[in-house]
């Protein structure tokens, strides 16, 4: 057993004694699935129907704890919301560990804790798994890798390509939360209020949805890196549409907004973790969001756009005064403001 | 906070911009926005669109950065290269252009050039490394001079050595007054900065109206605030009735902030000082004063350096004297964008180019 004060040593990752005791001490103590348990090289899956969605994603977040989460809970939900966003029903995720030597084991433990959890909440199973260690300095403690299949719901047929001239564009809740507490405890700032990541996985808002109007849904995507403002100049892009932003309509916490006018963030531009955009043909959106609001527990659903018309693809927002800019895609990195 | 929130009621906003929408000017009237804030808050809320016919609303020289000439960039840079230092910077400084790339590309070549929030995140950092010598990039107008002051105040009265700035500090006066002069630009008005005027109150404005019949209003920036600053800069100018008129009242008061000017006049002197677009402007920058000289980066870190080179066919220049508007620039759009910026004016969040292309480039086509 280990103490709070044990640390990663290179000979975790050498497949060594320390390394069967490591995985059977701490990692299998969160994660039980029985395809997982046997231990062998690979885990035999039987999956429902045949279209099958996979994706990867690979989590780098610093800090690694954050208001609302931490690494552990977000490379699940990372990965189950890409899923998500194909119209498929996350099944099986593979978690890749790569540690830094010295990183604490009591650390590792509450992010595979949270790992179990949000598995737990997704209803998905962690069916393989890998666990590296690398020197001291060569990384900053903990990196994870997960990738996960999920079955793609019958009748479901979404991309960021199928926007259409018409479509109502529905955002799930409101947004930038999860980029406002990263930064703030990034950075170290010290704010008043309630701040917390928006970060969960969002079977329970999707799979209701696509289970009642997938004829009506051409497009699900949750804005994650580069927020709103990114995510939706790519649909605009790659479906070749031109798509109107009501500025007014747009769902930001007041936290969150009061947070972004001290630092100069564009609440459009912060990454959300646990929302997603909808774009519905326009005669359905209002019975969308209904559902979505009292069925889905998306309380601050809202439509906040238009697709307008074939173009190169632009984003384009109507401001509260009436004034039409362009939303464009995010430059650099996000930088504090001069004055 | 009540007048905040009173400000950003949408109902007076949609209001205030019923109103702009339906003035009828006769004549044409350009007003410019002095503050670079102002340039990106009207673009951000899609001003342009609303603006009456024969009312130009023209950028000048107010965003710190851009102003900043390639000189002071490379003395920077070279500092870095030949000194063991740690650059901290405010992060607009990171990706404008010097004579051999940016302050990003230095840190990407393994120097250390860290981003900051406030000068006194320096100071801390000097303080956690006193092995190491952390230079602050102050670079500003009135409102982050008193706390880039203070900041060296502290480290003075503290007794750190291993903290010092390159200072690059600017004074909106001054370059106000080259403007009023130039015979190549006509202003009918300004729209004058609001933070700066926080610190300075409206009297230095003053000659502005009186003596040289331009309208002047102080003006916030919420987006209500800058279209009423407009709204009464074209009331001043069509009835002829020029004054210092103050549209921020909830937060600028005429005589300003003396203790803010105190502290600035404790730590520093005014200076001759060098813009990008204009070059040296008599008195228009701040230096330490005496007393502080141990603070001084370019005193502690001497350098030599070769020419320093403006971008080829960049018109920054030109856009920060009010010569032209961003898309008259060659450049614009064509080989110069935020992802790939060739002048200052493209990369600070609040360069007038920025502005243009992040939010108005499709100009005429929305």
């Amino acid at each position: 057993m280990n103490n709070n004060k044990d640390r990663i040593k290179l000979a975790h990752g050498s497949g060594g004694g320390m390394m069967a005791d490591l995985i059977q001490d701490v990692i299998l103590r969160y994660l039980d699935a029985p395809e997982l348990a046997n231990l062998d090289d690979a885990a035999e899956l039987v999956i429902p129907h045949n279209r099958i969605a996979f994706s990867t994603d690979t989590f780098v977040v610093k800090p690694i704890f954050f208001p609302g989460g931490d690494i552990g809970s977000l490379a699940v939900s990372g990965t189950v919301n890409d899923i998500l966003m194909k119209g498929a029903r996350p099944l099986f995720l593979s978690l890749g560990l790569v540690l830094e030597e010295g990183f604490l084991i009591h650390d590792l433990r509450t992010i595979l804790q949270s790992i179990k959890q949000a598995c737990d909440y997704a209803g998905v199973k962690v069916v393989t798994g890998d666990t590296k260690v690398v020197g001291k300095g060569d990384l900053d403690g903990i990196c994870i890798n997960t990738s996960g299949i999920g079955s793609i719901l019958p009748g479901v047929d979404v991309s960021g390509s199928y926007a259409k001239t018409g479509d109502s564009v529905i955002v799930s809740g409101d947004i930038g939360a999860h980029g406002i507490a990263v930064m703030v405890k990034r950075n170290g700032l010290h704010l008043k209020g309630d701040i917390k990541s928006d970060a969960k996985p969002l079977t329970g808002e999707v799979l209701p949805l696509l289970e009642r109007y997938a004829d009506s849904i051409h497009v699900l995507r949750d804005p994650t890196r580069g927020g709103v403002a990114a995510t939706l100049n790519e649909i605009a892009d790659s479906s070749g549409v031109r798509i109107y932003l009501d500025e007014s309509a747009i769902p930001v916490n007041d936290w969150v907004k009061s947070v972004c006018e001290l630092l100069g963030f564009d609440p459009l531009y912060l990454p959300c973790e646990g929302r997603f955009l909808v774009f519905v043909d326009s005669s359905a959106s209002v019975e969308v969001m209904s559902f979505m609001r009292d069925t889905c527990g998306c309380h601050d659903v809202s439509v906040i756009g238009t697709v307008e018309g074939e173009s190169s693809g632009e984003v384009l927002l109507r401001t509260i005064s009436g004034g039409v800019r362009i939303l464009d895609m995010p430059v650099g990195e996000l930088l504090p403001r001069i004055c | 906070m009540n007048e905040l929130r009173q400000i950003r009621e949408n109902s007076l906003l949609q209001g205030l911009s019923r109103q702009l929408q339906s003035v009828r000017l006769s004549e044409p009237v350009t007003l410019m926005e002095v503050c670079g804030t102002h340039t990106m808050a009207i673009h951000r809320a899609g001003l342009p669109t609303l603006l009456p016919p024969n009312l130009r609303l023209l950028s000048g020289p107010g965003c710190p950065v851009c102003v900043t000439p390639v000189s002071y960039l490379d003395t920077a840079c070279a500092i870095a290269r030949q000194y063991d230092v740690t650059l901290t910077t405010f992060g607009d400084m990171m990706r404008v252009p010097g004579t051999d790339g940016t302050l990003a590309d230095l840190r990407s070549e393994g120097y250390p050039v860290d981003t900051v929030y406030s000068p006194f995140h320096s100071v801390t950092l000097a303080q956690q490394k006193p092995e190491s010598q952390v230079v602050f990039l102050a670079v500003g107008f009135e409102t982050t001079a008193p706390v880039v002051a203070a900041s060296v105040k502290y480290a003075y009265d503290i007794g750190i050595n291993n903290f010092s700035i390159l200072s690059a500090h600017k004074l909106v006066i001054p370059a106000l007054k080259i403007l009023i002069d130039d015979n190549r630009i006509f202003v009918d008005g300004f729209l004058l900065p609001g933070h700066v005027s926080v610190i300075l109150g409206s009297e230095p404005y003053r000659f502005i109206a009186e003596k040289n019949a331009k309208a002047c209003v102080i003006t916030g920036f919420e987006t209500a605030d800058i279209i009423q600053g407009i709204l009464l800069l074209i009331d001043q100018v069509q009835k002829r009735d020029f004054i210092v008129a103050i549209q921020y009242r909830r937060v600028v008061k005429p005589e300003g902030n003396t203790k803010a000017r105190a502290v600035i006049d404790e730590v520093f002197e005014s200076a001759d000082t060098e813009w990008r677009g204009f070059g040296v402007i008599p008195e228009s920058g701040l230096m330490l004063r005496d007393e502080f000289g141990a603070f001084d980066a370019s005193e502690r870190f001497p350098v030599h350096m070769e020419m320093h080179n403006e971008p080829v066919g960049c018109r920054c220049g030109d856009v920060l004297r009010g010569y032209i508007e961003p898309p008259e620039c060659p450049l614009f759009a064509r080989g110069c964008s935020p992802e790939h910026p060739v002048g200052p004016c493209m990369v600070s969040t609040e360069g007038t180019c920025a502005a243009y292309y992040r939010f108005s480039r499709l100009q005429g086509d929305i």
